[in-house]
């Protein structure tokens, strides 16, 4: 990875004058203000809608930041608030968000450690395809994507959220993999292949142990975005019963939502807390992964 | 499989010099294509089986239920002449992608052209500027949105304190897209983080040699710091864009799936789906989604090749 660790500064160190030293300590207050100042920004509203779904329901609207009295009745209200309970959605969303997983790391590793490691003609062809995939707006692979889904019987069913991630579609994932493994130093695949270590070998036993943080960030990415998918549920999904939670965020939206706005709140803070988990625990991966797909090698 | 053809700058160990033909072809191009099985699946079966499809369904018209009806080019000629609704998408998502990707970008380079200044507690500030670029495309946050800019909302709540009376955001059709280039540009922590990551690799000592040439720190930031940027400003640009380009959730939800008022959340992507999800017009849809495309790769094409005249690669 290019760029884990801040690069050491050297600093020419010049004797500066006092007045050049105000002025930079006063620089550097100025930037700690309008920093803070542009945070804070940012975040109130999310903490003004964690502290609504905490507050009774008169007092939604109104009060501090910090609620005057403590209730949990918005999270029991949303829970139940459609026909069917927001436990079915959470369960859903997380088979679902865990076979996307499963799926993007063994076949998305699998694409790239050939294109990374392995000699096959056609190579360089595939690869380009591959980088131009990324680019490819999804609407024109959809509509004939839903027949095909459509004629397998697989609409309402989680399998054309699932399936196509077992043939990576995600040339995102394809392309971060490729990047980190030919980071790793070919001595060891090659000294592994001396022992007569066959392909498949070496992509278990030395790439993947190897690779444990691109593969951490691909999975976290990957549940992160699958958790969040709006498009494809609306489209495959039809009955409530298999509904995920953005599917059932944007029901109580549409029918009770206008009326409860507690539940409402509640539901969409308990739908981030996944999310805000691997925010808080893997950030610094999340943070280096996003930063390395912009750098070149 | 014997030996592998793992690429290697050493020759293969072991005679291969009594192989046949095909055992060496087999042993030299097979575990790439085994490995490349589940890949290349996909990419015929859902990316250009689907693309090609959809070309051909581009012409046709097509409920899904009874078969595509070959109808020429009539979709392309509605598209263009008589469809007020395509054009009003199309002039929304292109203000979108105008306003959102540079103003984001500007967002992302100056907070980190500040944080790049050696500022005590850096990792804390990038964390909370990156939260919302990993929460921004759940469907919570274009709730919160919608509770936001509404009449009633946090927004006006916060101007009424200076004595201004603001408008329902969301429901006055000249700010409602605007409301989404706000959402768009609470995200810039992603790009931001990129941007981060390339100033650190610009080395230093061209930033001291510059400065005792006695170079202004505004000078150093055109003549050092921007033009060694273009790679990084080229990547963002192009990937922020396509995002943009894409985005559908905030949209649909804010405006209840209709990309009202009077059309103006309409984005292109929505108007799809309706056409597509909800009155069933397979065949049109499958147009829009073609004409989606070519505006994606010209501009993608066109990006690439000015991209020389700008972008400054070091090798």
């Amino acid at each position: 990875m290019t760029v884990t660790a801040p690069a050491p500064r050297l600093t020419v160190v010049t004797e500066a004058s006092p007045a050049k030293l105000w002025r930079k300590r006063i620089l550097s207050v100025l930037a700690h203000v309008a920093l803070i100042g542009a945070s804070i920004l940012m975040l109130y509203p999310l903490l003004w809608m964690l502290s609504a779904s905490f507050r009774p329901e008169n007092e939604i609207f109104s009060g501090t930041l910090i609620p005057s009295s403590w209730s949990l009745d918005s999270y029991f209200r949303g829970w139940n608030g459609l026909r069917i309970s927001f436990g079915t959605f959470f369960w859903n969303s997380l088979v679902i968000s865990i076979t996307s997983v499963v799926g993007n790391l063994i076949a998305c590793s699998m694409a790239a450690f050939a294109f990374a490691r392995l000699r096959f003609k056609g190579r360089n062809f595939w690869f380009a395809m591959m980088l131009m995939t990324l680019m490819l707006p999804g609407q024109v692979t959809l509509i004939p994507q839903y027949v095909l889904f459509r004629e397998l019987g697989w609409v309402n069913t989680i399998l054309p959220l699932v399936a196509p991630k077992f043939l990576a579609v995600d040339a995102f994932f394809v392309f971060l993999m490729v990047q980190f493994f030919r980071g790793i130093p070919r001595e060891l695949d090659e000294a592994a292949m001396m022992d007569g270590c066959s392909a498949w070998r070496i992509y278990w036993k030395v790439m993947l142990p190897l690779s444990t943080p691109v593969l951490a960030t691909a999975a976290i990415f990957t549940f992160i975005w699958t958790w969040d998918d709006f498009f494809a549920p609306l489209i495959y999904l039809n009955e409530m019963k298999q509904y995920t939670v953005m599917l059932g965020l944007r029901t109580f939206t549409d029918s009770t939502g206008e009326s409860d706005f507690g539940g409402l709140f509640a539901m969409s803070v308990l739908s981030l807390v996944p999310i805000f988990l691997f925010f808080l625990f893997f950030q610094r991966l999340l943070i280096e992964g996003i930063a390395t797909t912009g750098m070149k090698r | 499989m014997t030996a592998p053809a793992v690429e290697a700058s050493v020759p293969h160990p072991g005679g291969a010099v009594y192989q046949s033909w095909w055992s060496r072809v087999w042993q030299n191009h097979a575990p790439g294509y085994l490995f490349l099985i589940p890949w290349l699946i996909g990419f015929l079966g859902l990316t250009i089986g689907p693309i090609i499809t959809s070309f051909y369904l581009s012409f046709t018209d097509f409920d899904l239920l009874t078969p595509p009806e070959w109808v020429g080019t009539a979709n392309y000629v509605r598209m263009f002449t008589a469809d007020p609704k395509f054009i009003a998408s199309m002039q929304v998502t292109l203000t979108f992608v105008l306003f959102s990707v540079p103003l984001k970008l500007a967002f992302a380079l100056g907070v980190a052209l500040l944080l790049n200044r050696g500022m005590r507690g850096l990792p804390l500030y990038r964390a909370l500027f990156y939260l919302p670029s990993l929460l921004g495309a759940s469907v919570a946050i274009a709730i919160l949105w919608r509770q936001l800019f509404a009449g009633d909302g946090l927004v006006n709540d916060f101007l009424s304190v200076f004595g201004i009376q603001g408008p329902s955001w969301i429901s006055n059709p000249r700010y409602s897209l605007w409301t989404l280039i706000v959402l768009s540009i609470w995200q810039f922590g992603s790009p931001m983080i990129i941007f981060l990551a390339g100033l650190r690799q610009i080395p230093q000592d061209m930033y001291e040699a510059a400065s005792l040439d006695g170079a202004s720190r505004w000078r150093q930031f055109w003549k050092i710091t921007l033009p060694l940027l273009t790679p990084v400003v080229f990547f963002n640009a192009i990937i922020q864009t396509i995002e943009a380009f894409k985005s559908f959730t905030p949209a649909f939800i804010i405006s209840a799936g209709t990309g009202n008022p009077i059309n103006s959340t309409l984005f292109y992507t929505l108007y799809l789906y309706q056409e597509a999800f909800g009155f069933f017009r397979m065949g049109y849809a499958s147009a829009l989604a073609w004409f989606l495309l070519l505006l994606v790769a010209c501009f993608t094409a066109f990006s690439f090749l000015t991209s020389k005249y700008w972008v400054h690669y070091d090798d």
